[in-house]
C-alpha cells in the first residue's frame, strides 16, 4: 500500500521562449546619471550586435510562476527521504543558506584589499582548522570546487612530490568499487589506470595489492568506507603496502559521513583526500551543484598545496602566494567561498560532540534500514555496514525485474530512488544510504515501500516494470534522446525548415 | 531502532573498526551553538570586511543589481535541495530549466550548443583546450595574456601533465592581442588558440580577424568571456569553435571568489566532444514532451578512464540563478543593461589618463601618472571607496597601472570622487 503520497493535480508549462511576446519585461533599471552614449560610436559599428535573437520577453509574474511551476515538477529532500547511496542528501540547514547571504561576505569581491577582508579569510581559515581536526591530516586547501576537482588537486600533488623524488612514476590503481570520477581524474593528470578487482567481500584483496604494487604505482585512490558501505579493516596495512614502495594514497572522501568524529583518515595513513562539503557537511546540492571539494594532505604534501595560502602576518590575515612547490591553482580566487560559509556554520552549529552523534545517527540508520529490508533483499556482501547499505536485485531479477525498475517504483511510493547499478562490482545494485537527518517514522515508510514492491515483484510483476505510474511524466526515451540529440530550442517555423 | 539492529548501544556501531584505528578522544571543534549565535557570528564576520563601501572592481567578478526573484527562485526547496537530475520523471523541473539555460546561452553566444554548467569560468578554459586537442589530435596550445591571468594559471595547472605545451601572445600597444604575434607563432602543431572579449583590460578584440587566421592553419578558435553583461550589446563570437565563459555578472553574488557558474558553448559537430552534464527533449511513454540528462556515454560515471573530463558535480543552482536573471532582463533589459554599464564606464573613464585606445565596454586600464595604484587607492579608501585593482602583480610592466570598472551599480558622485582623486596628484 502506497501510504506517502496520493495524486494531486500539477501546473501544465510551457517553455519560457514559448510564451514570450515583443516588448514584455521583467525588470526596471534606474534612471542613467551619466550621459548616455552611443553604442556603435564607442564600439564600432561591427562590434555592436543586433537583438538577441529569441531571447525570452516575459513579465515579472510569468517568471515567478514558471520557475514555480517547473519547481512543483521535481523530488527534493525536503519532501522526503533521499536514498541516494555516496551521494549523502541530508538535511540542509537553513541558517547556512541565511548566513551565506550576509551582505559583507555575499558582497565582498576576490581582490578587495586585504585589510578589508578579514572577515572572509577569517571563514577560510576556520573551516580549514576544522576540516584538519576532523580528518586528521595537516593541512586543508579548499580551492577545489568539487569532488572530482578535490581529486583532480590531489593527484597532481602525488605527482610533484614523486617528481622531487625523482620519479613522477607511471600509473595509478583504482579499485573496481571505485566512482568513475577516480579513472577519470588519474587520466587527467598523465597516468594510467590499473584497476584492481576487490575480493569476494568487496574489499580490496592484499595478497593482489602486494602483487601490483610496485615502483611504477604512483599511487592507489581507496574510498572508505568503500563503496559497498563496508570500512577497509585492513586499511593500515593497505597503507603500510603502498608506502613501502614509496607510493601514496588517495582517499575519495564521499563517504566521510560514516567517519566523522569516530575515525580520523590522517590517524589510520591517508597521505591525501578530498571532502564533499556537499554531502558530509549538509550544503545543498542544488539539482547538481555548488559543490566543494576541500582536499586535505598530510605533512609530506603541504608544500605542494594550490595557491594563494592564508598566513598570519601582524596580527591580520594575508594571502601568501610565494609558493615556490605548488601545483598552481585548480581555479581562479581561492574556491567556493558561499558554500564554505554554509559548511562551517555546519560545524558550528554541532560541535565536535554533536558532529560525532551525526554519524552515530547515519550509521544507526542505515543499520536499521539494512535490518528492515534483508528478509526481502539480497545483501550484497555481509560484512558490517556502516553508513550506507548495499543490496543485489538477484532474488528479484528471477522474476525479470531489475534494480531500476524497483528504483522507478519507489518514485509511486513518494520516495527518490536510491543509487542504481553502483558500485559496479555488485550485479544490480541496490545503494541505500538514508543518513542521520531521517526520523523512524520516515525510515518505518521507506522500508514498507521497498517490501510492498519486493511482494509486487513476485505477484505483479508488469506494475513494477512499467513503474513510475502516477508522476505527470512517465518513463523517459533516453535512447533516441542520445541518437538524435536535441539541447536547445529551437522557434518551430526553424524546426520545420531544418527538417525539410 | 537500536534494538532492532540487534545491538545494544550505538557504541556498538563501531566495535569492529580496528582498535587502532578509532578515534580515542574528542574532535577539538567547540560545543554546538545555537541559530542565534551562528547568525552573529557571521555577522561580525561580514562587518570585519569592509562592508558598505562603494567598488570599483572588476577584473572577472562585477558588481550587478541581483533582482530579487532571483532567490525567490532558487530558494524554493524544491530546487535547492534535489539532487542531479538522473531520475528525469521526478525532475523535470531543473531539467527543464537546464535546457532553457543551455537555450539562452546558445542565443546569447551564437553557438549551437551549451552543457549544463562547468564550475566557473576559469577551469573551463583548460577544459575547451583538453576538448581541442581532442578534435584536433594537435597538442599545442596559444593563449593571449589578455585572457585573465587567473585563468592562465589554471590553464597552466590543468595542462603541466598532459603533454601539451602552451605559449603565450603578447598584447599589442592597443590593448589588443597582438596579431603579429599570433602569426608568428601559429603553425600547424597548434590546436587552439584561446583569446578573451572583452579581454582583461576591458578591450574587445577583433574576433573575425582573428578567427579567419586561426582557422587558416587548422586550429580552433576559443573565445572566453567573464563579463557576460557585455553580450547584451556586443556582436557575440559567432566565428569561434568554442566559447567559454563566466556568469557571475548574472544575478550571482561576488561572494569572495565563488561559487559561480562558468558556460561551455560550441558548434554541433562537436557535441560529443564537451565535457559535464546535458539536457535534451525526447518524449515519456506517453508522447508527451519530457527532457532528461542526454550523452552520457562521454562522461566519467559510464566512460571511466575514457571520458571526456572528470567532471560530475557542476553549478546547477547557480546557472538556474542566470536563467532567472536572464528571463527577467530579457532581449530588451539585457541590451539596456549593458547600454548602461558602456555609458558608466565611458563618463569615468572620460575623465582619467586611459592606457589604451582601443574600444572598450565597462573596464579599461588607467595610468597613474605622477602616483602609485596604492597611493590612489588609500586616498579614495579613505573616502569609503575601493578604486581600481592595480595590475603590477599580474602585468609587471604595468606596475603603474590599474584597471577600473563601472556597472549600473556605481553612482555618479562616487566616479567624480575617482576623478578628483587622480587630478590631485
Amino acid at each position: 500500500m502506497i501510504k506517502k503520497a496520493i495524486r494531486h493535480i500539477v501546473q501544465a508549462e510551457p517553455l519560457l521562449f514559448e510564451q514570450s511576446s515583443p516588448g514584455k519585461r521583467g525588470y526596471q533599471l534606474p534612471e542613467l546619471d551619466v550621459p548616455v552614449v552611443d553604442a556603435a560610436t564607442v564600439l564600432g559599428k561591427g562590434n555592436v550586435r543586433d537583438e538577441i535573437e529569441d531571447f525570452p520577453e516575459v513579465s515579472e509574474f510569468e517568471v515567478l510562476r514558471h520557475f514555480t511551476r517547473l519547481s512543483t515538477w521535481n523530488y527534493a529532500i525536503d519532501l522526503g527521504l533521499y536514498p541516494l547511496g555516496s551521494c549523502t542528501m541530508k538535511y540542509n540547514p537553513r541558517v547556512n543558506e541565511l548566513v551565506a547571504r550576509t551582505e559583507g561576505l555575499a558582497w565582498a569581491h576576490p581582490y578587495q584589499p586585504e585589510r578589508l577582508a578579514q572577515g572572509a579569510m577569517e571563514v577560510v581559515a576556520a573551516l580549514e582548522h576544522a576540516l584538519v581536526q576532523i580528518t586528521g591530516m595537516d593541512a586543508v586547501t579548499l580551492q577545489p570546487a568539487a569532488g572530482a576537482h578535490g581529486e583532480f588537486t590531489g593527484i597532481l600533488m602525488i605527482r610533484a612530490l614523486l617528481e622531487t623524488r625523482g620519479s613522477a612514476r607511471k600509473k595509478i590503481l583504482v579499485p573496481d568499487s571505485a566512482h568513475g570520477t577516480n579513472p577519470a581524474t588519474a587520466m587527467m593528470v598523465g597516468y594510467t589506470v590499473e584497476n584492481i578487482k576487490s575480493n569476494d567481500r568487496g574489499m580490496i584483496d592484499l595478497g593482489l595489492l602486494e602483487r601490483v604494487v610496485n615502483e611504477d604505482v604512483a599511487g592507489l585512490m581507496i574510498t572508505n568506507p568503500n563503496t559497498v558501505g563496508v570500512f577497509e579493516e585492513n586499511i593500515k596495512k593497505i597503507c603500510q603496502i603502498l608506502h613501502d614502495k614509496g607510493a601514496l594514497v588517495y582517499m575519495d572522501g564521499a563517504n566521510m559521513n560514516a567517519l566523522v568524529g569516530v575515525a580520523r583518515p590522517g590517524d589510520f595513513g591517508i597521505d591525501v583526500m578530498h571532502l564533499n562539503l556537499h554531502k558530509t557537511f549538509s550544503t545543498p546540492h542544488g539539482g547538481g551543484g555548488p559543490g566543494s571539494g576541500a582536499v586535505a594532505v598530510a605533512e609530506v604534501l603541504t608544500p605542494f598545496l594550490p595557491g594563494p595560502r592564508l598566513k598570519r602576518q601582524a596580527d591580520q590575515w594575508a594571502w601568501n602566494y610565494d609558493l615556490p612547490q605548488s601545483i598552481g591553482r585548480v581555479r581562479a580566487f581561492y574556491g567556493n567561498f558561499g558554500v564554505l560559509v554554509r559548511a562551517l556554520a555546519y560545524i558550528m552549529a554541532h560541535g565536535g560532540n554533536g558532529l560525532r552523534q551525526a554519524t552515530l545517527d547515519a550509521l544507526l540508520n542505515a543499520n536499521y534500514l539494512r535490518t528492515l529490508l534483508e528478509p526481502y533483499y539480497q545483501i550484497a556482501y555481509n560484512a558490517p555496514s556502516m553508513h550506507e547499505c548495499v543490496f543485489s536485485d538477484d532474488r528479484q531479477a528471477k522474476e525479470g525485474v531489475r534494480t531500476g525498475d524497483i528504483a522507478k517504483r519507489l518514485i509511486d511510493y513518494g520516495f527518490h530512488p536510491y543509487t542504481v547499478s553502483f558500485p559496479l562490482i555488485v550485479r544490480g545494485a541496490l545503494m541505500i544510504e538514508p543518513t542521520e537527518t531521517e526520523s523512524k517514522r520516515e525510515l518505518d515508510l521507506f522500508a514498507d515501500a521497498m517490501i510492498s514492491i519486493a511482494k509486487e515483484v513476485e505477484e505483479n510483476p508488469e506494475l513494477v516494470l512499467k513503474a513510475p505510474h502516477s508522476t505527470r511524466t512517465s518513463r523517459v526515451d533516453e535512447v533516441t534522446a542520445a541518437r538524435k540529440p536535441i539541447v536547445r530550442w529551437q522557434p518551430p517555423a526553424r524546426v520545420s525548415q531544418a527538417a525539410d | 531502532m537500536l534494538a532492532a539492529t540487534g545491538l545494544e548501544s550505538k557504541e556498538d556501531l563501531v566495535s569492529y573498526l580496528p582498535a587502532d584505528v578509532r578515534l580515542k578522544t574528542p574532535l577539538d571543534i567547540p560545543h554546538g551553538k545555537s541559530e542565534y549565535e551562528i547568525i552573529e557570528h557571521f555577522k561580525q564576520l561580514g562587518a570585519a570586511n569592509g562592508d558598505g563601501y562603494a567598488s570599483f572592481l572588476g577584473a572577472g567578478v562585477y558588481n550587478h543589481f541581483r533582482p530579487v526573484l532571483v532567490d525567490t527562485v532558487v530558494s524554493r526547496g524544491e530546487f535547492l535541495t534535489s539532487y542531479t537530475p538522473y531520475q528525469a520523471e521526478i525532475s523535470q523541473g531543473t531539467l527543464t530549466s537546464i535546457f532553457e539555460f543551455q537555450t539562452m546561452i546558445c542565443q546569447l553566444t551564437g553557438m549551437e550548443v551549451a552543457n549544463a554548467s562547468m564550475y566557473d569560468g576559469s577551469s573551463a578554459v583548460p577544459e575547451a583546450a583538453m576538448m581541442a586537442v581532442r578534435i584536433t589530435g594537435r597538442d599545442k596550445i596559444l593563449i593571449a595574456r589578455t585572457v585573465h591571468p587567473e585563468y592562465r594559471e589554471v590553464l597552466k595547472t590543468y595542462t603541466q601533465h598532459q603533454g601539451f605545451p602552451v605559449e603565450e601572445l603578447a598584447y599589442a600597444k592597443s590593448g589588443q592581442l597582438d596579431i603579429d604575434d599570433l602569426r608568428t607563432k601559429l603553425n600547424d602543431q597548434v590546436a587552439a588558440v584561446i583569446i578573451q572579449t572583452p579581454n582583461f583590460f576591458g578591450i574587445l578584440e577583433h574576433v573575425p580577424e582573428i578567427s579567419s587566421l586561426v582557422r587558416s592553419k587548422g586550429a580552433l578558435l576559443i573565445v572566453a568571456f567573464t563579463e557576460a553583461v557585455a553580450l547584451g550589446l556586443i556582436e557575440p563570437p559567432r566565428d569561434a569553435d568554442i566559447v567559454v565563459g563566466e556568469l557571475q555578472s548574472f544575478a550571482i553574488s561576488p561572494s569572495y571568489g565563488g561559487p559561480y557558474a562558468g558556460i561551455i558553448a560550441t558548434r554541433n559537430q562537436y557535441i560529443r566532444q564537451i565535457p559535464g552534464r546535458l539536457a535534451g527533449e525526447t518524449t515519456d511513454s506517453n508522447g508527451n514532451r519530457a527532457f532528461c540528462l542526454t550523452l552520457a556515454t562521454r562522461e566519467q560515471h559510464i566512460r571511466r578512464e575514457k571520458a571526456t573530463s572528470n567532471i560530475c558535480t557542476n553549478q546547477a543552482l547557480l546557472a538556474l540563478m542566470a536563467t532567472v536573471f536572464m528571463s527577467l532582463y530579457g532581449k530588451e533589459g539585457l541590451r539596456e543593461l549593458a547600454e548602461q554599464n558602456l555609458a558608466k564606464a565611458h563618463y569615468l573613464a572620460s575623465k582619467l589618463p586611459l592606457k589604451f585606445d582601443a574600444p572598450f565596454f565597462n573596464e579599461f586600464v588607467v595610468r597613474t601618472n605622477g602616483s602609485s595604484p596604492d597611493q590612489i587607492n588609500s586616498s579614495l579608501l579613505n573616502r569609503k571607496i575601493i578604486g581600481g585593482l592595480p595590475l603590477g602583480r599580474f602585468y609587471p610592466e604595468l606596475a603603474d597601472c590599474m584597471l577600473f570598472c563601472a556597472t549600473e551599480m556605481n553612482k555618479r558622485s562616487d566616479m567624480d570622487v575617482v576623478a578628483a582623486a587622480f587630478a590631485r596628484f
